[in-house]
């Protein structure tokens, strides 16, 4: 009984919590800026009618929907080097024998740590070098650096929880070396892998300083910068828009993390419980 | 149906290292029931891996049906691996399973459901077959690996303890459920385990396997009755043949062969044995105690007896070897030799 209050309390008060951000981006995308900065309001509800003129706003005197446009470009094309990269590491690694797999996963997993403040300055020089200065390419370049060694080190522990005697079952049953790779290993690993595109994404449209250091044109921006860059005008906060402009930014990726959600959850607890 | 044949077959895992199998010639019979049989680390599983063709040989060669195989991938062997857990597909139903290796090989689709429900039926697995792997109890689990094996009618089965992971009682059944199978499907069989009772009671023959030596392949009755040397002698019955150290052999014989003078006919070797333990296992006694005199004095010996009601812990009794079952071992090399005459006193 007591138990059943204790669950219900702690889901509530999670769900209040979590939920609230986008309570609060929705309501104030929708209000009038008369409402919005009349102190004497209850800012938790709308005190006069609902507009869309914030919407209008961003969407006709900004370019949301270009840096939409790169982020999801940036963000499948690293995506997609991340994958090409880090699976057939991780799996070396994982199959490797003695304890250098492990040691050499650790190191890898290590530059994962470096961070970006300390690497900036460097990777400008290289940026620079290669004449990538105010591209996109700029950032499908660097964000590898840190999303393959991170999912490489995830993707180890799937590979390792797979016991070796899958993969020569399906090679005595008529695979081939790569074909027991391809066919057994890869698809008993989807959650991990799910894991490493969802992730991915996720640190590509949140990224800031990198997209800050190395795009400089409106037309370039991703989301992360295009938005804090272009709704705030010196020292003017344009509420409305800026809160729409995350809205919609989060939307999908939380769409996302549902729909996967007991797969992610396995995705990071793997190895956790035998 | 095939013949299995390795000549001087060799694996080192470790350079400078004893191989983990070292020099194996054996031969299978069109058809036969082979048991390797060994302690555990003996390299029977790497043995049988070879043969698989999932661990490269360091020499010596593999013939599956005449042919040598040593450069063939485990796919081109025509044969078909029971794990000893089982390595089924975790992602898969039961059919699905079950349809692998014919997928794999690229048989027709059409005929895929129809194989699949004859291996299913053959095992009395029909109903599982839209179950996943996880939702299957041990025994379920071992008869989906045995229908995935034969679904696509391999010239040679390796099993490597496929009821090793099974409790005591659902290991007898499904051992005797093998056996079975095998006399129908009468395919070439290889089967691996470190469990005597399971190599006597299956093979046809067993080959006795020890620090990746062949000691003896022989029938079940000729590797108990007849052991080449004193690792197969003792390594196989429970209790294990006894061994004396008389001069230059050793002799020993088999606890059964030792019991009360007034059982035993013939020609026998006698001693006053001083009962130290009596075991009661329902269908017999297993008694020990040592010798009270002779070149035997002090040393354990077993007895195994129909009944041991008129023996009484402490007392000492007189018991007998007949002369005839009496083994002699080198007591350098340890191998079997001629009997010869020796001096108990
Ligand atoms: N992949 C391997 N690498 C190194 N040593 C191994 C490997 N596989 C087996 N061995 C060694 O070879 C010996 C035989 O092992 P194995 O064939 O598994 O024995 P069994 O199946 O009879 O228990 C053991 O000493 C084992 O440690
Ligand atoms: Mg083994």
């Amino acid at each position: 009984m007591w138990g059943k209050v204790v669950h219900v309390l702690v889901i509530t008060v999670f769900t209040v919590l979590l939920a609230f951000p986008f309570y609060w981006m929705v309501i104030t995308s929708f209000k009038q800026n008369v409402d919005l900065y009349t102190m004497e309001n209850n800012p938790f509800v709308f005190n006069a009618k609902p507009t869309l003129d914030h919407l209008k706003f961003l969407f006709t005197e900004t370019r949301f929907v270009r840096w939409l446009a790169n982020t999801t470009f940036v963000g499948i094309v690293v995506v997609a080097i991340t994958l090409v990269l880090a699976v057939p590491a991780a799996y070396s690694l994982a199959r490797l024998s003695g304890r250098w797999g492990e040691r050499l996963g650790i190191a890898i997993f290590l530059t994962y740590l470096v961070p970006q403040t300390l690497l900036f300055i460097p990777l400008s020089r290289v940026v620079a070098y290669l004449g990538l200065q105010d591209s996109l390419w700029a950032l499908i370049l660097v964000y590898p650096s840190f999303t393959v060694p991170f999912s490489i080190w995830l993707l180890m522990g799937f590979f390792k929880s797979i016991p070796k005697e899958l993969e020569d079952a399906a090679m005595v049953d008529g695979l081939t070396r790569f074909g027991a790779f391809a066919k057994m290993v890869i698809p008993i690993s989807t959650s991990g892998i799910l894991t490493v595109v969802i992730f991915t994404f996720t640190l590509v449209t949140q990224e800031f300083v990198y997209a800050l250091t190395f795009i400089s044109s409106e037309s370039n921006q991703m989301i992360g910068t295009g938005i804090p860059i272009f709704l705030v005008r010196g020292d003017v906060y344009y509420w409305g828009a800026l809160m729409a402009a995350c809205l919609i930014a989060s939307l999908p990726i939380a769409f996302l993390y549902n729909l996967f959600l007991d797969r992610f959850i396995a995705g990071f607890t793997v190895g956790a419980v035998k | 149906m095939a013949v299995v044949e390795t000549r001087s077959l060799t694996k080192v895992f470790k350079e400078g290292e004893l191989g983990a199998v070292n020099s194996v010639n054996l031969e299978t019979r069109e058809g036969e029931f082979l048991v390797f049989l060994g302690p555990s680390g003996s390299g029977k599983t790497t043995l049988l891996r070879m043969i698989a063709g999932l661990e490269t040989p360091t020499s010596g060669e593999i013939l599956i049906g005449g042919r040598v195989v040593n450069d063939l991938s485990p796919r081109d062997r025509r044969i078909a691996m029971v794990f000893q857990s089982y390595a089924l597909y975790p992602h898969l139903s039961v059919y699905k399973n079950i349809a692998f290796p014919l997928k794999a090989q690229k048989v027709k689709k059409d005929l895929h459901k129809q194989k699949v429900e004859w291996a299913a039926s053959l095992l009395g697995i029909g109903a599982l077959l839209d179950r996943k792997p996880r939702e299957l109890s041990g025994g379920e689990r071992q008869r989906v690996a045995l229908a995935r094996a034969i679904v696509r009618e391999p010239a040679v089965f390796l099993l490597d303890e496929p009821l090793s992971n099974l409790d005591a009682k659902l290991r007898a059944s499904a051992r005797e459920e093998l056996e079975r199978f095998h006399r129908r499907v009468g395919t070439t069989t290889i089967y691996v385990t470190h469990d005597q009772v399971e190599a006597m009671a299956m093979g046809d023959r067993v080959l006795v396997l020890n620090k990746g030596v062949v000691h003896q392949l022989g029938t079940p009755t000729e590797v108990y009755d007849n052991p080449a040397d004193t690792f197969v002698a003792t390594f196989l019955g429970s209790p294990p043949m006894n061994l004396a150290e008389l001069s230059d052999v050793i002799v020993g014989f088999r606890p059964e062969h030792f019991r009360p003078v007034s059982s035993v006919n013939g020609e026998a070797v006698a001693f006053r044995f001083k009962v130290e333990n009596i075991e009661y296992l329902g269908s017999e006694w297993i008694v020990s105690g040592t010798p009270a005199s002779g070149k035997l004095g002090g040393q354990k010996v077993f007895s195994r007896l129909n009944s041991a009601q008129d023996l009484s812990l402490g007392g000492t009794y007189d018991f007998a070897v007949p002369q005839c079952e009496l083994k002699f071992f080198d007591r350098s090399t340890e191998k079997r030799v001629e009997p010869k005459v020796v001096s108990w006193q």
